[in-house]
């Protein structure tokens, strides 16, 4: 499997008033054309890896690694153009809340066309028939409707579709997913995931799956990483979680309630300080 | 025996929009009742139609056997509380956590407040320690336990939880469910409470109802879930959905 990334000893540093601030502390891994899902809790670091690498951090904070390369790409090195250049048009991005990560006040087809044009020379014409190709794959049923509406206008799980296909237009090979479907309806959340996966295999490319389900992520992604604290405390294949060795993974997966499982109280997860070491 | 909450044909209307259209449900005292939908099903907008905070439109409320007025007095409130979703948006952010526990006594005329608010705090497992905080210096699973100790303070018989636990993280989640089970098993409360998760809901209640688009669509005992027994596809829906992703 040919590698697509590769993150070695990525650490983001945030200076604050009490000092520097560790959000990740050395995460290691690489990513091939496959689902890798990214799991952990609020503060565990795993958003700030996924905008590390799409070069999203904000400019106070300081990162470093040994090396972060996409596509023979050393993203450290590269200068703020050439990162221009590769975000939306190889590398991209789905954010969690399509309310807020939508520009509010510009119709989804012209925010569709924009990306589009920002990163191929075509014409208008074009550029509408393509962005309208795209929202019928991400099964949008009337999409000459939804391409003239307002972000406002149309519900959670049509403004992530609506995210998706602004994402995938310039045909990227890495697609980060930062909490994709977090703010929907657990039916629809199947939807979009159901898209999600389809044009991911479809196109080959690989995909990074934020999130803090994870249930969710072992039955969507290949492979899956758990992070606590600003570390990796576990790497394994999503159809061997039940195996998990960390005592972190078997707690978040013990604590969740289940259908069909009589268990009062809940297990509450017995945080350790070593696992943060 | 009377009901503790009891509603018959409630229709919510918002402007144009009718939120909820002739809903009716039954919670015995001391029993734990879920409702479950999707955003929009109308589950929140019945909640807050029993708190007071919805348009009533037509239909009746009666709780412990007293029907409700367009009006709520304080009696009501002596005997119903409500926890909200979002613990970020619940707790005034310029008030210190005595400040907010204080001024449910201040309105119902305690006199010990003192006493009660360590009592609530201590019973939701705070301590004292978290008395002068300020709510941004709380993490979300110490402010919604604020939030519960606030609705506890006055000693109600019924809770209405709106989500409690829906914007926390997984852990955090089950130590505020065991909280709240905790609590109503001490205190004999009666509880009605809104989640999309079935999971939740199925751990949490004994009955519940499943809503769509502002109807009920089924009324289930917790056991015909986890053995499957249930009769509309919408209900099917939901609880393939929270079995997670599978690969077509």
């Amino acid at each position: 499997m040919s590698t697509l990334l590769d993150v070695e000893d990525l650490r983001v540093t945030f200076p604050t008033r009490t000092g520097l601030v560790e959000a990740v502390r050395g995460v290691t891994f690489s990513l091939g054309r496959e689902r890798l899902g990214i799991v952990g809790e609020s503060g565990s670091g795993k958003s700030q890896t996924g905008r590390a690498i799409m070069g999203l951090t904000p400019p106070q904070a300081r990162i470093s690694a040994s090396k972060l390369v996409f596509d023979g790409i050393d993203l450290l090195a590269a200068s703020p153009r050439e990162r221009r250049t590769l975000r939306g048009k190889r590398i991209a991005m789905i954010l969690q809340d399509p309310k807020y990560s939508l520009d509010p006040v510009m119709s989804i087809g012209r925010q569709i066309v924009e990306t589009l044009r920002t990163h191929e020379k075509v014409g208008k014409a074009e550029a509408r028939d393509r962005a309208l190709a795209m929202l019928e794959a991400v099964q949008i049923r009337d999409p000459a409707r939804v391409f003239d509406l307002h972000p406002h206008e149309v519900s959670g799980g049509m403004g992530q579709r609506a995210m998706i296909a602004m994402m995938l237009i310039a045909g990227p090979e890495m697609m980060i997913a930062d909490e994709p479907t977090s703010a929907l309806d657990v039916t629809v959340q199947l939807d979009v995931l159901g898209i999600l996966d389809r044009l991911v295999s479809e196109r080959g490319m690989g995909l990074i799956f934020i999130s803090h389900d994870l249930r969710l992520v072992s039955s969507f992604c290949d492979r899956v990483i758990v992070m606590y604290a600003g570390k990796v405390v576990e790497q394994l294949k999503a159809s061997e979680l039940g195996r998990a060795q960390h005592p972190y993974t078997r707690g978040l997966l013990n604590c969740m309630p289940k259908i069909g499982a009589d268990r009062h109280p809940l297990p509450v997860l017995d945080r350790k300080p070593e696992w943060a070491a | 025996m009377t009901a503790a909450i009891a509603v018959d044909r409630l229709g919510v209307i918002f402007d144009r929009f009718h939120a909820l259209k002739g809903v009716s449900l039954d919670v015995q005292p001391g029993e734990s009742f879920g409702l479950v939908g999707e955003s929009g099903s109308g589950k929140s907008t019945l909640l807050r139609a029993i708190a007071g905070l919805a348009p009533v439109a037509s239909g009746s409320i009666t709780v412990n056997g007293k029907k409700l007025g367009a009006r709520r007095d304080k009696a009501f409130y002596r005997e119903v509380q409500m926890v909200f979703q979002d613990p970020y948006g619940s707790l005034h952010p310029r008030q210190t956590v005595d400040r907010l526990l204080q001024e449910p006594l201040a309105i119902h005329g305690f006199a010990d407040g003192e006493k009660r608010i360590q009592r609530a705090l201590d019973e939701v497992g705070l301590g004292n320690g978290f008395r002068f905080r300020y709510s941004h210096q709380l993490s979300g699973g110490q402010r919604q336990r604020v939030a519960i100790a606030r609705a506890l303070i006055l000693e109600p018989s019924i809770l209405l939880l709106d989500e409690p636990t829906s914007a926390l993280d997984a852990s955090v989640q089950a130590e505020v469910l065991n909280l709240l089970e905790e609590v109503r098993r001490r205190r004999k409360l009666t509880f009605l409470m809104v989640s999309h998760d079935l999971a939740i809901i199925t751990h949490m209640c004994e009955r519940l109802m499943v809503m769509q688009s502002g109807e009920a669509v089924e009324n289930l005992n917790a056991d015909d879930l986890v053995e499957r027994r249930v009769t509309k596809d919408y209900t099917r829906n939901l609880l393939r959905a929270s079995d997670g992703f599978v690969r077509a």
